[in-house]
């Protein structure tokens, strides 16, 4: 039998202070399991910068972790304003960060791209006014 | 290389399971079993945080003996910077250097000059090298165990040059070489250390098969004879003043300050630098060029073997500066010289010592680690610590592991008194066992 783990932890938006820990979470999840660190830091850009986005756009989200033998898969949902243009918002530099939050670091425009570039399979949703969904998936070996 | 050295040992006659230790360990290295504090060696990064907090000083620091070095014909005192720090300003580091020749030392050698050797260095490798950005700084030897077993992805940006200490002693083994004529074995170099840790790095040096160095003797342990000497005689004034910015060396910043590059951050306390370490690991921080890190609160002078309040011997830290720092110690062109020969940077890798994960077959891991937060919710959470373990995380860790038994916890034993086909006398004399040692006599 193929045996698998799965958790689903809560991202609030605009919870500045608590911004990473699910990231972090995870990533130390990933070491008790013995992935190797390739791995862990492709896991570690894709899942911080899907938490942060949550915490900069959205209402609130979660992030479902699945990991299998062979990957690990992250689902992330918000409930927010969705996006407009993904194609755009793919696009490196592209980004709508009010002056704060660039004042805080972020807003390169960086993260969705990157997020795309770590992961083995790639999947993005979006609805206006409702929220967004990325399927992001990693193999292990 | 002894990776599995670590630099510290608890006295289990003085310990008697307060679990100060265990609560304030950063990596949860420390449980305690029958009112008994036990390491777990491969978790431990030497930060020294139980030693400091210990009520019955029953954390020893595995430092040397004084015994150890009657096997060398000649011996150097090589103390850390922040010595200078332990003493009233009028006790200058000159003056404390010639004590140790009043103390059972044939001589001793300062390292605050190679700490400004070691600072060019830096500048110029952060001048050529940009691929590995931020760099983080090797000197806190706490700092490079902590990344050998969290954070192996981070492993190349320990910038490869080796440490003051190293470079000091070097120069002084050398330069008594060639004055007495005695061989390097009969050499002893011995540093005075601020910490536990710094026997890690002599023990099992970065990047290297062996240190520079013999051995080490706390501050902590050797002041007394040194306030003593310092005290009683007059100096002969042998030896000129200590100058120059490696003085800076031992507070937070010491680094740093002495960089031109204004994208540099210093960093003091180990929760920080983990939290910091963990924004590197997400891909952050990449257009900062340094990081200068220490594992204590208040960088070296807050060393878990000094006698000093930290503040005030970083106060004194600042009055040496604005009293010798201007004045350089070293010869830039001569030391970009040196550069330019290797004679700093450090060739191999540091390797990676991860904790073994919690299986080693991937499919029997996830399971566990199913399990593992399964049992994780049944807790009560509230992290009390009566199960020997630090949290009801790690607690939960350890059933799964078998290094701890589920009614270890006291509120799962108390929910099995519902079970009617439990003894439950057996249960209340485990607990009571556990707590309060030979309850049954
Ligand atoms: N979850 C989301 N909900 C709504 N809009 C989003 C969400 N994620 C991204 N966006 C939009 O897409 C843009 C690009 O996102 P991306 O993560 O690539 O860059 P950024 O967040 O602006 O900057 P960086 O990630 O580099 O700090 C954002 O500026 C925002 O307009
Ligand atoms: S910060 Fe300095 S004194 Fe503290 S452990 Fe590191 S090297 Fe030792
Ligand atoms: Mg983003």
């Amino acid at each position: 039998m193929n045996e698998f783990f799965s958790q689903t932890y809560e991202i609030k938006g605009k919870d500045f202070q608590n911004a990473g820990k699910v990231s972090t979470g995870i990533k130390t999840l990933l070491k008790q399991l013995g992935i190797k660190p390739e791995i862990i830091r492709k896991v570690a850009i894709a899942c911080y910068e899907a938490e942060m986005n949550i915490v900069m756009y959205a209402k609130t989200g979660t992030m479902k972790l699945d990991i299998d033998t062979k990957k690990i898969k992250i689902t992330v949902l918000d409930q927010g304003p969705g996006i407009q243009d993904i194609d755009l918002a793919m696009k490196e530099g592209y980004s709508t960060a009010t002056p704060e939050m660039r004042e805080m670091g972020f807003g390169a425009g960086m993260g969705l791209p990157n997020i795309k570039k770590n992961s083995d399979e790639f999947k993005i949703e979006s609805s206006i006014g409702e929220g967004t969904k990325l399927e992001i998936t990693i193999f292990i070996n | 290389m002894q990776n599995d050295f670590r630099s510290i040992k608890i006295d289990s006659e003085k310990c008697q399971g307060r679990m100060a230790c265990m609560r304030i360990c950063p990596t949860q290295a420390i449980r305690v079993k029958n009112r008994k504090a036990i390491l777990i060696n491969e978790k431990c990064i030497d930060c020294g945080m139980c030693v400091r907090v210990c009520p019955n000083n029953a954390v020893i620091p595995k430092t040397s003996s004084f015994s150890d070095f009657s096997k060398f014909k000649y011996t150097i005192a090589l103390p850390s910077p922040v010595l200078y720090s332990q003493f009233k300003v009028e006790i200058t580091p000159s003056l404390i250097l010639n004590a140790f020749k009043k103390i059972g030392f044939d001589d001793a050698y300062d390292v605050a000059c190679a700490s400004e050797a070691v600072s060019i260095a830096i500048q110029e490798f952060l001048d050529t090298n940009f691929t590995h950005q931020p760099y983080i700084s090797p000197f806190c030897p706490v700092i490079v165990r902590l990344v050998q077993i969290r954070y192996p992805n981070l492993l190349e940006q320990l910038i490869p040059i080796d440490s003051p200490m190293e470079i000091a002693a070097r120069e002084a083994k050398n330069l008594k070489m060639k004055e007495t004529g005695l061989s390097a074995k009969d050499i002893g170099v011995i540093y005075i250390t601020p910490c536990p840790a710094k026997m890690i790095a002599i023990k099992n040096p970065p990047r290297k098969k062996y240190s520079f160095v013999d051995g080490a003797i706390s501050i902590a342990e050797i002041y007394p004879n040194l306030i003593q000497a310092l005290t009683k005689s007059n100096d002969d004034g042998s030896k000129s003043e200590i100058k120059g910015i490696g003085l800076g060396w031992p507070m937070l910043g010491g680094q740093v300050s002495t960089l031109k590059a204004h994208d540099t951050i210093a960093i003091a306390g180990i929760l920080e630098v983990i939290r910091i370490f963990e924004e590197i690991e997400n891909g952050k921080l990449k257009n900062i060029k340094y990081i200068e890190c220490h594992s204590c609160n208040t960088a070296c002078v807050g060393g878990s073997l000094n006698i000093e309040n930290p503040y005030i011997a970083r106060n004194r830290v600042i009055k040496m500066l604005e009293k010798y720092g201007n004045t350089p110690c070293q010869d830039r062109n001569y030391i970009k010289n040196l550069i330019q020969k290797n004679f700093f940077s450090l060739p191999g890798k540091i390797p990676p010592t991860p904790i073994a994960p919690i299986d080693s077959d991937i499919s029997q891991a996830l399971k566990k680690i199913q399990e593992k937060a399964n049992i994780y919710e049944k807790l009560p959470k509230i992290d009390c610590g009566a199960c020997g373990s630090p949290d009801c995380n790690t607690f939960s860790e350890d059933v799964i592991t078998n290094n701890a038994e589920l009614d270890d916890c006291v509120f799962i034993a108390l929910k099995k008194f519902d079970n009617a086909t439990v003894k439950s006398s057996d249960i209340i004399k485990k607990h009571l066992n556990k707590i309060y040692k030979n309850f049954d006599n």
